[in-house]
């Protein structure tokens, strides 16, 4: 252990601001990713499924006024 | 020689290795990670001239180095869709892009940070710091040429080709600190040298570069699965999967 108090720790020799401010970012950038990444994929297996849904609506609709036009 | 490697055209066989590789390695990369930050921060020693403000080595170094691998990565990818004609290439090098312009960022952040306490500027216009922006800007120009074409497989040809031309950058930012006059220091490992940092400093920076490297090809691979299910939307084994996703949510 390079340091004898949480606080001087904290403080980095007096370049706190400057060494967490750089770890802070970067690990807030590489978590932006990580959930990028994990949402793009929910977003895009809900559109592929409602995509389906509405390809299974339009075919029904077009038998159903299949069947509608052979009965009159 | 590269023959194995044709399997993986096939966005189906490419999804799949996808996701064989990417818990190892987000394994490796959070074990690393986390290993060498807290090495780094906590138990390695002071630097007897820059103080506690050298460890953010540890994340520049890691950033900085693999910023230029990650667009080499790219650029193969690059080559081998313009080459063989692969779609899965140009999905491949358009899913690493947004995560190198990341990594250059983080890299250009932790370079403003260091410089504000060391050099007493968080910017100077040194040749170093310059190519390392302009790799910044390549990196947005094939994202946005390639956002730029409806057709993707154009889409990914044209962003090829610049992917390809912007190489040139590369071994222009590996070697500007010994071809300029410049601030920036020059290189901390190299391979042909003794590396020019104690062993107790050493190792957790090593690990870092692994860790880093682990993440960046996780999250591509994450992203090269996002990019597969998009384009391929209409392929039956596409609907299958997302369909069988939907049941297991609902259990």
């Amino acid at each position: 252990m390079n340091f004898d108090s949480f606080a001087e720790f904290i403080a980095m020799g007096g370049y706190g601001l400057y060494v967490w401010l750089s770890f802070g970012v970067s690990f807030s950038v590489m978590l932006l990713l990580v959930i990028a990444g994990w949402y793009e994929r929910k977003i895009l297996d809900k559109e592929i499924r409602q995509e389906a849904y509405r390809q299974q609506r339009i075919q029904v609709a077009r038998t159903q006024a299949a069947q509608r036009k052979d009965t009159v | 020689m590269f023959m194995w490697l044709h399997q993986y055209a096939k966005t189906e066989a490419a999804y799949s290795l996808c996701n064989r590789l990417i818990p190892w390695f987000a394994a490796i990369s959070m074990g690393c990670l986390v290993t060498g930050t807290v090495w780094g921060l906590l138990f390695a020693p002071s630097d007897y001239q820059q103080g506690d403000a050298f460890r953010i080595i540890y994340i520049h170094v890691p950033a900085a180095m693999l910023s230029m691998s990650t667009y080499i990565a790219m650029a193969v990818a690059a080559l081998v869709g313009l080459v063989w004609q692969w779609r899965t290439a140009f999905m491949a090098m358009i899913a690493i892009a947004p995560v190198g312009a990341a990594v250059t960022f983080i890299a250009l952040f932790t370079g403003a940070a260091w410089g504000k306490p060391m050099w007493g500027a968080w910017w100077v216009w040194d040749a170093r710091l310059t190519s390392e922006l302009i790799l910044l800007f390549l990196y947005c120009g094939v994202i946005a040429l390639y956002c730029a074409f409806d057709d993707k497989q154009q889409a990914g040809k044209a962003a090829g080709v610049m992917a390809l031309v912007g190489v040139v950058n590369v071994p222009v930012i590996h070697f500007s600190v010994q071809w300029w006059n410049t601030l920036h220091q020059g290189a901390t490992i190299t391979r042909l040298d003794k590396p020019a940092i104690a062993t107790q400093m050493l190792w957790p920076l090593l690990i870092n570069i692994v860790g880093m490297a682990a993440f960046i090809f996780t999250i591509s691979c994450v992203r090269l699965k996002n990019e597969i299910i998009r384009r391929e939307q209409r392929r039956p084994w596409v609907q299958q999967l997302v369909h069988s996703n939907e049941a297991k949510n609902e259990l």
